[in-house]
């Protein structure tokens, strides 16, 4: 019966399912797994790189985003399909700041992220895309901020959140050892975040990339931060 | 459908949909989609050219841009005056116009130039505010009010408007004073005047002017620039309307006849 219902994105089934969206959801969870933690006064983005062929530059897969100095995304899905959300999100950023004259806050850019996605769950001829984003930033006020985006267009704001592959365990492990006191410090929030994609990666610095964005600064890409840290995670 | 979109076909619908302003445009801020159509060719600046007294037409429809309004920052806030007289030519058509639009109580605009077209466009701004912190659930800022101001006006360039008004509010920036004009010229400073009476402003303003007046010290400055205006220029007068923008919004300061403050102030002049 519901083969007959998921041929068009623009309709509905009888018990009130798109399909196409939900299939769109399930294309996310074969993605990469990606981590975003929320502190006091730092946000961080954890993804799992995926191994690659032997040949392939490593430095060409890039999972984590810059959207404008003061936000970035993480995503889990189809990379193509993150590509052109990644392009417009920062046209609008740009465009924000020429109309506005102001930085873009998280939450504006994660709406007009979201609002694309729904388009395009309400189309013809159109597919929805197939990634759910994690978007961190800190607004020009200060606040910090860490929302989520999903295939069908909604978003939530999140402590601490998981996408991806084995999303659940992961989660499961954040809101076990999340502790809003350790949230004042930046050393607790990476290590939580680091933890957590340990969870499901396979162990190693080496599958790991990290972007930390501190109050004030904008975003550093710990591209090699594997370096670093690996030390670190092994004390981790 | 899929295959329209490879081949760049647009339909119809679309097309229509586009001028009309359909999709994603709260995100645009209202000023991809200009309010009217203007037809291929026409040249609304010529027209009214055509009409005043300097075409050939024997028309003699001036639109006069009689008003003074200024406004000027300090200490403690920013001050707002303006006068009141509305002229068609040499006609009084009123004389309690109301030359400042408030906004929010936060945002105030004033107006000179063509009377229609300044309430209009600044109506506008008003609705465009309003939906702004209805979706962002935060104030607009000056700047940013200010901005999509100038961009309507930019969007019909050349095309004959005639307004040249002030933005001024508090935001977390602090006080914000704008000046916004038919070319799309925006400027942010210290102190504005406009309309045809502000010259005589001008001069009153910037010779009693320090940054660090008192309240009242500014409150009459703003007076005596609008009433020595309206003294020499025919096409200002009626009454000061006094507005006092503040951290927390802006008050009313005083609506006065002009006939009357010119007596006070003849008492030093003669």
């Amino acid at each position: 019966m519901a083969m007959s219902y998921d041929r068009a994105i623009t309709v509905f089934s009888p018990d009130g399912h798109l399909f196409q969206v939900e299939y769109a959801q399930e294309a996310v969870k074969k993605g990469s797994t990606a981590v975003g933690v929320r502190g006091k006064k730092i946000v961080v983005l954890g993804v799992e790189k995926k191994s690659i062929a032997k040949l392939q530059d490593d430095r060409t897969v890039r999972k984590i985003c810059a959207l404008d100095d003061n936000v970035f995304l993480a995503f889990a899905g189809l990379t193509a399909d993150a590509r052109v959300v990644v392009n417009r999100a920062r046209v609008e950023c740009q465009s924000h700041r020429l109309t506005v004259e102001d930085p873009v806050t998280v939450e504006y850019i994660t709406r007009f992220i979201s609002s694309i996605k729904q388009r395009y769950t309400q189309s013809n001829g159109r597919r929805p895309f197939g990634i759910s984003s994690l978007i961190v930033g800190f607004d020009f006020d200060g606040t910090p901020h860490l929302y989520q985006t999903e295939p069908s267009g909604t978003y939530h704001a999140w402590k601490a959140n998981a996408i991806g592959r084995s999303a659940k365990t992961v989660r499961e492990f954040l809101e076990k050892h999340y502790k809003e006191e350790d949230m004042e410090s930046d050393t607790e929030v990476i290590k939580l975040a680091i933890r957590a994609l340990l969870e499901v990666v396979q162990s190693g610095g080496k599958n790991i990339e990290l972007a930390i964005m501190k109050q004030d600064e904008s975003m550093k890409v710990c591209l090699n931060l594997w370096y670093l840290y690996s030390k670190k995670i092994a004390a981790v | 459908m899929a295959l329209f979109d490879v081949s760049g076909y647009k339909s119809h619908l679309e097309l229509r949909g586009k001028t009309l302003g359909t999709g994603l445009r709260h995100f645009n801020f209202g000023t991809t989609n200009q309010e009217f159509a203007v037809p291929a060719g026409m040249d609304p600046s010529g027209f009214l050219k055509s009409c005043s007294h300097e075409g050939q037409g024997g028309v003699s429809i001036d639109l006069n841009h009689g008003t003074t309004t200024l406004a000027f920052k300090f200490r403690h806030g920013v001050i707002v005056a303006v006068d009141s007289r509305a002229s068609a030519g040499s006609y009084i058509a009123s004389k309690e116009a109301n030359k400042v639009i408030e906004i929010n109580p936060y945002l105030l605009g004033t107006m000179s130039g063509s009377a229609a077209d300044c309430q209009y466009w600044e109506r506008l701004l008003a609705k465009e505010c309003r939906l702004y912190k209805l979706r962002n659930k935060k104030r607009i800022s000056v700047s940013a009010a200010s901005k999509l101001l100038s961009n309507m006006m930019l969007g019909y360039r050349g095309m004959g408007l005639s307004m040249g008004s002030m933005i001024i509010g508090w935001d977390n920036k602090g006080p914000g004073l704008y000046y916004v004009d038919d070319n799309g010229t925006r400027l942010s400073g210290q102190m504005f005047s406009t309309g045809c009476g502000n010259s005589y402003a001008y001069g009153v303003i910037d010779s009693g002017y320090r940054e660090d007046m008192t309240v009242e010290e500014a409150y009459e400055l703003g007076r005596r620039g609008i009433t020595h205006a309206t003294h020499r220029d025919a096409y200002s007068g009626g009454v000061v309307n006094l507005y006092h923008m503040q951290e927390d919004g802006w008050i009313k300061v005083c609506k006065e006849d002009v006939s009357e403050l010119i007596h006070r102030y003849r008492k030093g002049m003669f």
